[in-house]
């Protein structure tokens, strides 16, 4: 097992280069010129000039390339062209409050998902199903801009009982030690704090997590039906086991392996995916951060963060990877 | 046993996503609940003593709080609040009034200019502000091409990057002098930009490369505080030596969305935004609590048709003809009641703007002649490139360029639409790929200069960097700037304007569209708020009424 993790590790390597190519070309592929985002239309030519001098983009893409990979290795992440802001010290901020609303977003995904999923299968075609279905249908089709908005107009506005955005109501005091809000507001022992976080938390992880919800039913309710339908669990159940005991004990542990593979995927693409939640909910996360950096053609900002990206997917999958063991204990890895 | 574990720890959760919910049925009541508990008493006390706070809401977060390294509106929309200029453009025009200095005079050719200087003035840091200060600043902004608006304003080069300015000396403790290489008739306008606003030498000399996030001036508000696309909070500056302030803090909310800003807007969390969709203004006006503000028009959009280009655009006949064969009322009725259509590629707030100008109107026989005339009549096939995001001069890009297309079928000019992002925009249309292009523009120091020479004199038709995407170049029109640049008689500057837009009309190589008055919504309980033309103003006039 750890001689596998550790291969998996190494294979990393690989694949960052990969996506930093990939990423480093995709960026200066577009037309556009970061001097000119960033000094605006007004610029005149010798500014223009000047400053792609100074920021090295005049040079070959090669010797740009280098660079950028020559400060990874040495744990700069560089500097962002328009603010000039260190980007280590953005993400710093910026990756947790993504996470933080990833991670919400996910609990309430496979909860929901998950419990509905084994209502639904066990109790094929009743209403409950029907309706579960169908909502899982609208759930995967739903526009999450449009969803937001409902969600903004409904429980802010019309009825005034959640933040509409943001992660804290200004005048809320909270020391950060982590930027993961609802844990620093735990660890300083603010209730208040952790409260206000909780709220506004709950608009958007509600609204990024419902395509995952819905993809996780479905998922679990056709993986549940097809369990149910196995000769041992007809055995359990002529042992005279409790319904729920075999339901969660033995079907739901078998029928879990395709819905621990969806979650895994899931979540990086949540992670990935969060530019349009992070827009209509205010939320200051990574996702808007990049959006934002692409058309502001800030390369900096792009390359090193689509790499830490990119490194906590793989490390997503690799854990999904691990706990395969922990349901299946046939599947062995050397 | 660990399934159950895991479950339990399930329920748990559960159990608590429930109880907090419930005891939360008000989320804005936490300010004012009864029962608040210790951590409340900051909020509960700062609503005891009936502190003003005016939240403003607005789409992007600041770059950098140095106005003289940026241009971006949502940028100098905060450093007009800390910062001032030696003059500032009167509250509804372009018109300068003292603010730092107190009175000046130019010499006789115009080559120096002496101001005197306020003597009671204090840096937010407590430093005196003199007139080694003003010094200071001037030279720092011709250390570096990074300094874009002085560079830009000021012509400076690689070379030299003082530019028109030669000198800047103290000649007392509370007079300056500037000296010019050249006659700049807008340099009074000029001065009163935001961009110029003076920071404190101090301040500057202690922070260093991160100045940009603590920045110190001697403007109406204090910067507090910088949370990266959350929110900038500024306070009230009790010894400001204009008019002080009658709110207590501004905080500037980024709330990228349009849409949810504008629930925000209604739910009452901010008291003002900029950046409406366009049919949200209807549901403002018609909303008890809330109100339209219209900003007065400093912008022009339109589109340039490439006048370098070999084919058609070349022909003065077809660059009519198009002009002809638009129905611009029919266009502006795509603004949604924030334009007016234009017919001078300056907008009517400003001097010099020539009234006399019949525009085009529509006419689709007279452009099929013209066309005919050109050798056209068969028609031709022809690009135009717009850009993807809406612009304040321009709210609906797209649907813009449909309609143009549309109309221009009826003389068969086929109109192929390309749409770019805004960069992208920016740059093919400098390069001049395009046949026609949109684009527009919004003024900086209020200077017809500021409009006809950027946009539309040879000088700045130069191939990737033009300003003049029609890549118009007339000797005519490009002596006419430059005499109206070296003039310092207003009226006789005023007469050079009128006629350069005379022939600019004539060679019609713009379709200019529309001025936009950039519509603002408030809270009704915002009042004496009066937006400024060059798009921002200091908030210490307005009030909010409890």
């Amino acid at each position: 097992m750890l001689k596998y993790i550790i291969r998996r590790l190494i294979m990393l390597i690989p694949v960052l280069i990969g996506v930093s190519i990939l990423t480093f070309s995709l960026i200066h592929l577009i037309p556009g010129d970061p001097a000119r985002s960033m000094l605006g239309e007004k610029a005149t030519e010798a500014q223009l000039e000047s400053l792609r001098e100074e920021l090295g983009l005049n040079d070959s893409y090669i010797v740009q390339y280098g660079r950028f990979l020559g400060d990874i290795l040495q744990g700069d992440l560089g500097e962002s062209i328009q603010s000039k802001e260190d980007i280590a010290i953005q993400l710093l901020h910026k990756l947790p409050a993504t996470v933080e609303l990833t991670i919400f977003a996910m609990l309430l995904a496979v909860i929901i998902g998950v419990l509905a999923g084994v209502i639904a299968a066990v109790k094929q075609y009743s209403w409950f199903d029907n309706i579960s279905m169908t909502g899982a249908l609208f759930g995967v089709s739903l526009p999450i801009f449009w969803l937001g908005l409902m969600m903004i107009w409904l429980f802010s506005v019309t009825l005034n009982i959640l933040p509409p955005s943001g992660r804290l109501t200004s005048g809320v005091e909270l020391n950060t030690i982590t930027n993961f809000y609802l844990l620093d507001s735990i660890l300083t022992g603010n209730w208040l704090a952790f409260k206000d976080a909780f709220l506004h938390l709950l608009m958007p992880g509600l609204a990024l997590g419902t395509i995952p919800m819905a993809i996780i039913a479905r998922m679990t309710r056709s993986s549940m039906l097809e369990v149910m339908r196995q000769d041992y669990i007809r055995t359990a159940d002529a042992k005279g086991l409790k319904k729920h005991f075999v339901i969660f004990q033995h079907a739901l542990k078998n029928a879990a392996l395709p819905v621990l593979t969806v979650i895994g995927l899931q979540f990086g693409l949540l992670l990935g995916g969060a530019v349009l939640t992070e827009t209509i909910f205010s939320w200051p996360g990574i996702g808007r951060y990049v959006y934002l950096a692409v058309l502001g053609r800030d390369y900096p900002i792009v390359q090193s963060t689509i790499l830490i990206v990119a490194t906590i997917f793989v490390l997503v999958n690799l854990l999904t990877d691990v706990l395969y063991k922990y349901f299946d204990p046939r599947i062995r890895y050397e | 046993m660990k399934k159950r574990n895991l479950l339990a720890l399930f329920s748990l959760l559960f159990a608590i996503v429930l109880f907090v919910s419930a005891c939360s049925d008000d989320a804005n009541s936490t300010d004012s609940d009864s029962d608040a508990n210790a951590n409340d008493d900051d909020q509960a006390t700062e609503e005891a003593s009936g502190e003003k706070t005016l939240i403003f809401g607005r789409g992007a977060d600041s770059i950098q709080l140095d106005p003289s390294k940026v241009t971006d509106g949502e940028s100098i929309y905060v450093t007009n609040q800390i910062y001032d200029t030696l003059v500032r453009y009167k509250e509804e025009n372009t018109e300068v009034k003292p603010a730092l200095a107190t009175e000046w005079t130019p010499s006789e050719d115009g080559l120096t200019w002496t101001f005197k200087l306020r003597d009671d003035v204090k840096f937010h840091d407590g430093t005196d502000f003199t007139a080694e200060d003003v010094v200071y600043n001037f030279e720092r902004w011709a250390t570096s091409a990074e300094y874009i608006y002085y560079g830009y304003m000021f012509g400076a080069s690689e070379d030299d990057l003082g530019g028109i300015i030669e000198k800047v000396e103290a000649t007392g403790d509370y007079e300056v002098k500037f000296t010019l290489s050249e006659p700049n008739a807008p340099f009074l306008q000029t001065l009163a930009m935001p961009p110029f606003g003076i920071a404190s030498p101090d301040a500057i000399k202690e922070h260093g490369e991160d100045y940009f996030k603590n920045p110190v001036g001697t403007g109406p508000f204090v910067f507090e505080e910088w949370v990266p696309d959350d929110s900038i909070t500024v306070t009230k500056n009790e010894n400001y030596f204009g008019e002080v302030a009658n709110v207590d803090k501004v905080i500037f909310r980024t709330i990228p969305d349009n849409g949810a800003r504008f629930m925000e807007l209604q739910s009452g969390s901010i008291d003002m935004m900029t950046g409406l969709n366009p049919q949200d203004i209807q549901t403002a006006e018609s909303d008890e609590n809330l109100q339209i503000i219209r900003r007065p028009s400093m912008n022009v959009s339109y589109m340039a048709m490439n006048t370098g280009k070999e084919g058609p655009m070349s022909e003065k006949l077809v660059r009519q003809a198009i002009n002809l064969a638009i129905d611009k009322e029919k266009l502006i009725t795509l603004y949604e009641g924030i334009g007016k259509a234009a017919k001078n590629p300056i907008p009517p707030s400003l001097w010099g703007y020539n009234d006399e100008i019949e525009d085009y109107g529509y006419d689709v026989e007279k452009a099929k002649a013209l066309l005919a005339e050109a050798g056209y009549a068969d028609g031709f096939d022809i690009t135009l490139y717009t850009f993807a995001n809406p612009r304040p001069y321009m709210p609906q890009p797209k649907v813009t360029a449909q309609a143009i297309q549309e109309m221009l079928k009826e003389v068969n000019i086929n109109v192929e639409i390309i749409e770019n992002d805004w960069d992208t925009h920016l740059s093919v249309t400098e390069n001049g790929e395009h046949d026609m292009a949109f684009l527009g523009w919004t003024g900086d120091n209020g200077d017809p200069d500021n409009f006809l020479y950027v946009l539309l004199d040879k000088d700045n038709a130069k191939m990737g960097s033009a300003g003049n995407i029609a890549f118009y170049k007339s000797d005519e029109v490009h002596d006419l700037l430059k005499e109206a640049q070296t003039e310092m008689d207003q009226e006789k500057r005023t007469e050079l304007y009128l006629k350069a837009q005379e022939l600019i009309h004539e060679d019609a190589p713009w379709f200019p569209i529309a001025h936009t008055t950039p519509p603002i919504a408030a809270s009704k309980k915002v009042v004496d708020y009066v937006p400024h033309p060059t798009g921002s103003e200091p908030f210490n006039l307005l009030d909010i009424k409890q």
